[in-house]
């Protein structure tokens, strides 16, 4: 197979990259970017939930001011997650109301550090009041290319054209990693979510090598759906969805719709994995503009990627811990902000998750 | 007042039956109309594609004169040929009566449950251009480009027809569907120009938001969003999100808005070949379709009549086709809907 032997695969046991090694005393140092919104005030109670359980991860914290036009800020993050290799952020506002030179600073640093995969698992929870249960979905969005690739020119006045780009490289790297970590979890369907049947060559280049990648893998099963009836599915029958993996805009529309699905962006963490970096979000990244500094934003999705981040630096009884205090205030105590149908507030929930802590209450080994 | 009650207008229409269970479902829309004694005369036609003068491919000229003259259109679902050698037929209409707006009204039908109660929404999708026009090339081998095209003409053009919608309707709000953050160019025009057209339109609130907030705020609460008008793909997926919170395609009317004052209003489901002639098939999704003909055409009480006899009909549960949850004919759900229709008189 010779487009396998040119394949970008990454020939490793596991699908995510080398975590760095602890630094002398045992700590870590990550990368903090608070970004806007609710990014900051989140971000500032995870250092607190750290801190109170003497998580051995230092932070170093890097601001990146969204108004202004320079790129320096944001560089200067992409070189501290270089350094660190690992981070953990808030949603950077992107004004589209700026011309094309003023790019998207959060596409800019996944481009950058070729943060390849978005990784979100959406999981229902049992504590929260939504239409459907049970749902249980592994999302792979390929993370830097597609309609992301900000190729835009105006050939003739009144006329735009944006090139959406698609390479083998890529494909076959997202649809690989789909299937690995596909394997890891033992999952058993991996589903491509495509339009191929109108972007011909660029989703049947796509969808080709998810089916290059899907003949080595015998043990899992591969189908593809087109992504119109993709949505249609998920919001009628969400169960026969396992682990989808798909080009970029797609994955930006599936990731939000099951996202809602599972109770809104205040709950479902998300994770970009590259090669030799990785950066930790919500998965919806939303900045949370209209509910900022109001003590009202969801903190579970932010201490939920944080968890994940610990597992990547293979701290994982700390991540574990945090994690079953967290599920443990969402599913039993039910103790949820406004977005999720309660009343309290963000810091009542990480009072919560801290108290849920100290009295050691239920270790749960559930990876989510 | 003396002279009305004796000149009925006869509107002429041009059907198209369609492949599969295209020709039954047709038949089950002209039984309805002619009990509520809808004043349309039908005039059906085919449209396989025909190779004309100078190898294009294009529709019948019986079908074209005809809709050119009708102006309004029905039509039922017609089959994707493979390797025919000619597009597909949906686009051979589009390009040939430049249908510029897809119109999908989503109303939660009363008896037919779905998770999702109480949505009410029209996305308006831009139908000529965007991510589907079809331009794709091999830069080099393994990299593949596809453009997107977004031109101010069209995206002035749909913007306008979702606020003349929005007013002939009496719809609050419209709001923009767009990634402008990530697109800033090709969206930010579309954007622009939908602004531009709602200073024209201070009676309609205007809104815009991102498309992963619209979808993610859509499966939680549809009931926030009214009128969206957004670019060809964003549209292609809405519209088809938007049709499984009310209960899927089988359900869902669709309209398309042409130049020149065309309007072909068809189902947008499948030809289901496997139910096909066999009297099994559900007509709801070809009957709504028709029922928007009838708004579209300022036949508002006709239209009125035969919606609350399909909705009373399903609510009803008592005969309802499989597709629905009964086990009912075809011809048998028609009846009972053209029985409370004629109880209307």
């Amino acid at each position: 197979r010779s487009c396998l032997k040119s394949s970008p695969v990454l020939h490793k046991q596991n699908s995510s990259p080398q975590p760095p090694p602890a630094k002398y005393g045992g700590r870590h140092t990550v990368t903090l970017i608070p970004g806007d919104g609710i990014g900051p005030e989140l971000l500032n109670h995870v250092r607190e939930l750290f801190r109170f359980s003497c998580v051995p991860v230092d932070f170093e914290v890097v601001n990146v001011n969204s108004s202004v036009a320079t790129e320096d800020d944001i560089h200067n993050a992409i070189t501290a997650i270089r350094r660190n290799g690992v981070a953990l952020k808030g949603n950077i506002e992107t004004n589209h109301n700026m011309p094309p030179s003023h790019k998207s600073r959060n596409n800019l640093l996944r481009t950058s550090l070729d943060l390849f995969a978005n990784m979100m698992h959406c999981q229902s929870l049992p504590g929260v009041q939504t239409r459907h249960k049970n749902i249980d979905i592994i999302i792979i969005r390929e993370n830097t290319e597609g309609e992301y690739s900000s190729l835009e020119h105006e050939s003739v006045s009144g006329v735009v054209e944006s090139l959406k780009i698609i390479t083998r490289y890529n494909s076959l790297r997202i649809a690989d990693y789909a299937f690995r970590l596909a394997r890891e979890k033992g999952r058993r369907r991996v589903t491509a979510v495509h339009k191929a049947n109108i972007m011909k060559l660029a989703d049947g280049l796509f969808l080709q090598c998810c089916k290059e990648v899907a003949s080595g893998y015998p043990d899992i099963q591969f189908d593809s759906m087109i992504v119109d009836n993709t949505t249609m599915q998920l919001v009628s029958k969400p169960h026969q969805f396992d682990v989808m993996v798909m080009p970029n805009l797609y994955g930006n529309v599936v990731s939000n719709v099951c996202a809602g699905l599972v109770g809104g962006p205040g709950l479902v963490p998300g994770a970009n994995y590259g090669t030799n970096y990785a950066v930790f979000e919500t998965a919806t990244r939303n900045t949370g503009k209209s509910i900022a500094d109001k003590n009202i934003a969801n903190p579970t999705a932010m201490l939920l990627a944080s968890c994940l981040m610990l597992d990547h630096l293979r701290l994982h009884d700390y991540a574990n811990m945090i994690r079953g205090a967290v599920l443990t205030t969402m599913n039993e105590t039910r103790l949820h902000t406004a977005d999720i149908g309660g009343q309290g507030t963000t810091s009542e929930v990480v009072q919560s998750v801290m108290k849920n802590i100290q009295s050691g209450g239920p270790l749960t080994t559930e990876q989510i | 007042d003396f002279t009305k009650s004796w000149i009925i207008i006869l509107q002429t229409v041009t059907l198209i039956p369609g492949d599969g269970i295209g020709p039954e479902i047709s038949t089950a829309v002209m039984k309805i109309f002619e009990a509520a004694k809808a004043p349309i005369q039908w005039e059906e036609r085919n449209v396989t594609a025909i190779k004309g003068p100078g190898g294009k491919w294009m529709i019948p000229t019986e079908a074209k004169d005809s809709m050119d003259k009708s102006k309004i259109g029905l039509k039922g679902p017609l089959k994707t040929p493979i390797a025919a050698g000619h597009p597909s037929m949906n686009l051979l209409l589009r390009k040939t009566f430049d249908l510029y707006a897809n119109v999908r009204p989503c109303v939660s039908i009363e008896g037919y449950k779905t998770p999702y109660t109480d949505v009410d929404l029209v996305t308006i999708r831009e139908n000529t251009e965007g991510e589907y026009s079809g331009i794709e090339h091999v830069i080099v081998d393994g990299v593949v480009q596809s453009i997107k095209l977004i031109t101010e003409e069209a995206s002035q053009r749909i913007a306008e027809y979702a606020f003349e919608y929005a007013r002939n309707n009496q719809r609050a709000s419209v709001t923009a569907v767009h990634k402008a953050n990530i697109m800033r160019m090709s969206d930010g025009l579309f954007l622009r120009k939908c602004r531009e057209v709602a200073e024209n339109f201070k009676d309609i609130k205007f809104t815009e938001m991102y498309l992963d907030t619209v979808c993610l705020n859509m499966v939680q609460d549809p009931t926030q969003f009214d009128v969206l008008v957004m670019p060809n793909l964003y549209g292609d997926i809405l519209s088809d999100l938007c049709a499984g919170l009310i209960g899927g395609l089988g359900v869902t009317p669709s309209g398309n808005i042409g130049a020149n004052g065309v309007a072909i209003f068809e189902s947008v489901h499948g030809t289901a070949p496997d139910i096909a002639g066999k009297d099994l098939a559900n007509p709801t999704a070809l009957l709504l379709s028709a029922v928007m003909m009838l708004r579209h055409m300022g036949l508002h009480g006709q239209a009125k009549k035969i919606e609350t006899a399909c909705f009373d009909t399903i609510r009803d549960k008592k005969v309802l086709t499989k597709d629905l949850g009964g086990n009912s004919k075809c011809s048998e759900f028609t009846g009972e809907i053209c029985r409370r229709v004629q109880d209307m008189e």
